[in-house]
């Protein structure tokens, strides 16, 4: 075994531990400790347990290899992925905290009188975070199967099992202390090699300092005006202002912002809290510790893609040889997320942004994180922190995400309209046996990932976007908004973005460049299925605003109860007591 | 009841300075008129580059702890601080 390997196993082995400990430590003993950790974490635990709980695979590992090849276009998710919180913190997390129930089809049901707005509330959470899952368990698999040379399957089953363990066991308590150590685990994994490569770049150890600085060769040359120029002499668009196009960039924001303020694994977390004051602080601090990772982002995307132009081309016109090319070149070759096909016959590598003559045929924009240290030259212990790193972002979020539907189905479905009568030993016997199956389908599902699920982690914002936020924002500011209104607002709203998507199903499920690709001709005003969620949010309200008019208002004990979530203090609405 | 829809429309006039500001910043420095603030530079970041990857977020932070001191604030005002 090599050293590298040695490594690897001994950090994603120790943090392994570390989360079964704490899963046995902080086990839940009642069905408040299960969905909402009993009410007592405080704002700053809950702020970092958001943090794990929102930063995925996808955060972690996909989103500064976007931005490294889309440059300025990327900022579309910095922005669309922490602009929600704002959101959040503003409009919905402090009323809902006020209303006291564990889950958010409970408090849709409450607010709009009705058990069919819960069911309805239910299958919009579920199809949104089942989307979401299957990105987190390829995340688990892929982590393991390019680390430790384990089998894709096999990583899988390892993944299952540690989630399993602790989510089963300790419920929402277990989940929010694992995720305090996964939000520990992850940051360090991700500034570590972006602090050495800042400063082997720019001689500053602060990413976000180090991208607007010069570079350290002595050249003067700011780093950022350096890569527009290289990028430009290629044929790529300039990094600094290569956009995806105006109307584009404005609904895909707006509906991955939209869509994190209606992602019910995040709004639950905030269940967990004390008090309305704690609500508003810990949405301050999940971004806080969120901001740690996505301002450090565009530095390590640009940093990356400046490094692997330099490794291939170090000076104009003398091209790497691919027979000198370095382990990390080989290693990634191997894993089929690199390739080169010499065109020319010369033996040196020629990257360009012209197809005919682009000898680097796929270069995966997943791999920038991920070969990022090793490309650095940074010492193996470094890589091996950043595997375990990445299996803590994607098992803290699949965990959240599970808890999110099992506590829908056995609360919500089972509790809530089926068996109402059922005791709390029973329900949370039941809690357990629900995240035991959902486990398996998530298992299932990343093992044989159906077609639709292939493409992103960022449809699932579309349909929370497109559902479940709009349901709660007039819940909570529009008094009169009715249960008819709400539930035809909520079916159209999902309806139109889940029709625009599988209408492109040919289109977006190509990976790789499709973002950019030449399809607009279909696209509504170019907007992307993707980006889509926006316009279905904006259906929904005007579906419901539409109804609200023709069936008249919500009837007055209702427009009380809003009355009454609107101030933070007095009688909470239900049983569930802090 | 009159303090509790004054409470209600304090918070909305907050609500809506910190959201103007959140789409200010975001969609406005970010995205709509970022050539025009490219024209700008602070260090080796075009400024509106910077707002679009750096600035917005740290605003965001900004926001969200504002606006809960405020609102703690307010609730102190109308004596209606939970326990």
């Amino acid at each position: 075994m090599d050293e590298l390997k040695l490594y690897t196993w001994i950090a994603v082995g120790g943090t392994f531990a570390l989360y079964f400990f704490i899963a046995w430590w902080a086990r839940a003993g009642s069905t408040s400790e299960f969905y909402a950790a009993g009410g007592g974490i405080t704002p700053l635990q809950n702020g970092m347990a958001i943090g794990a709980d929102w930063m995925s695979a996808a955060s972690f590992i996909s989103m500064a290899g976007l931005i490294a090849f889309l440059g300025y276009g990327g900022s579309v998710f910095l922005m669309g992925w922490t602009g929600g919180y704002v959101l959040l913190a503003l409009c919905l997390a402090p009323y809902m905290r006020k209303h006291g129930k564990f889950t958010v089809p409970e408090f849709i049901g409450d607010r709009y009188y009705s058990k069919t707005a819960r069911i309805v509330a239910v299958v919009c959470l579920i199809i949104a975070s089942l989307t979401y899952i299957i990105g987190q368990m390829k995340g688990v698999g892929v982590a393991f199967s390019m680390f430790l040379e384990v089998e894709y399957d096999m990583g899988l089953y390892i993944g299952m099992a540690v989630v399993f363990v602790y989510a089963t066991l300790g419920g929402m308590k277990g989940i929010t202390y694992t995720q305090i150590a996964q939000y520990c685990v992850l940051i360090t994994a991700y500034t570590i090699p972006a602090v050495f490569i800042s400063l082997q770049l720019t001689g500053n150890p602060i990413p976000q300092l180090g991208l607007g600085s010069t570079l350290a060769d002595g050249s003067g040359v700011y780093l950022l005006d350096k890569l527009d120029q290289v990028v430009a002499e290629l044929g790529f668009k300039e990094y600094t202002t290569s956009t995806l196009g105006d109307v584009e960039m404005f609904a895909y924001t707006l509906s991955l912002m939209i869509g994190t303020a209606g992602l019910p694994h995040v709004i639950m977390r905030f269940f967990t809290v004390p008090s309305v004051k704690a609500a508003r602080q810990s949405a301050g601090y999940a971004l806080v510790f969120i901001a740690l990772l996505y301002t450090v982002a565009p530095a390590v995307g640009a940093m990356a893609r400046l490094n692997l132009m330099n490794t291939i081309e170090p000076a104009a016109g003398q091209n790497l040889e691919y027979a000198e090319r370095p382990q990390w070149f080989k290693d990634w070759e191997r894993t089929g997320l690199l390739a080169f096909e010499d065109k020319n016959g010369d033996g040196k590598i020629k990257y360009t942004a012209d197809k005919a003559t682009n000898e680097m045929v796929k270069v995966d924009r997943d791999i920038m994180v991920l070969a990022n240290p090793a490309i650095a030259n940074l010492p193996n212990w470094v890589i091996a922190l950043v595997a375990a790193g990445g299996l803590a972002a994607a098992l803290s979020t699949a965990a959240g995400l599970l808890l999110a539907i099992s506590s829908a189905i056995s609360h919500d479905l089972m509790k809530g309209v089926l068996v109402p009568d059922m005791d709390e030993k029973t329900e949370l016997r039941a809690s357990r046996i629900v995240m035991t199956i959902s486990v398996c389908v998530a298992g299932y599902l990343g093992l044989n990932p159906p077609g639709f699920a292939a493409g992103t982690v960022a449809l699932a914002f579309g349909l929370a976007a497109s559902s479940i936020f709009p349901a709660l924002m007039m819940g909570i500011f529009s008094k009169k908004m009715s249960s008819k209104a709400a539930i035809s607002g909520m079916c159209s709203g999902i309806g139109v973005t889940m029709l625009y998507v599988f209408q492109h199903k040919g289109i977006m499920f190509i990976p790789g460049t499709s973002f950019l690709g030449g399809m607009e001709p279909n696209w509504f005003f170019g907007i992307s299925p993707n980006a889509f969620g926006s316009v279905g949010a904006f259906v929904n309200f005007a579906v419901a605003f539409i109804v609200l008019r023709a069936t008249g208002p919500a009837p007055s004990h209702i427009q009380n109860l809003v009355t009454n979530f609107r101030t933070p203090h007095g009688e909470v609405a239900g049983a569930h007591s802090h | 009841m009159e303090d509790k829809q004054s409470y209600w429309s304090e918070n909305l006039r907050l609500i809506f300075i910190c959201l103007a500001i959140w789409f200010v910043v975001s969609f406005g420095f970010g995205l709509l008129f970022v050539e025009q603030l490219n024209e700008f530079r602070l260090g080796g970041y075009k400024l509106g580059f910077w707002f679009a990857q750096q600035g917005s977020i740290y605003t965001f932070v900004g926001l969200i702890f504002w606006y809960g001191k405020k609102m703690n604030d307010l609730d102190k005002k109308y004596n209606v601080e939970d326990a």
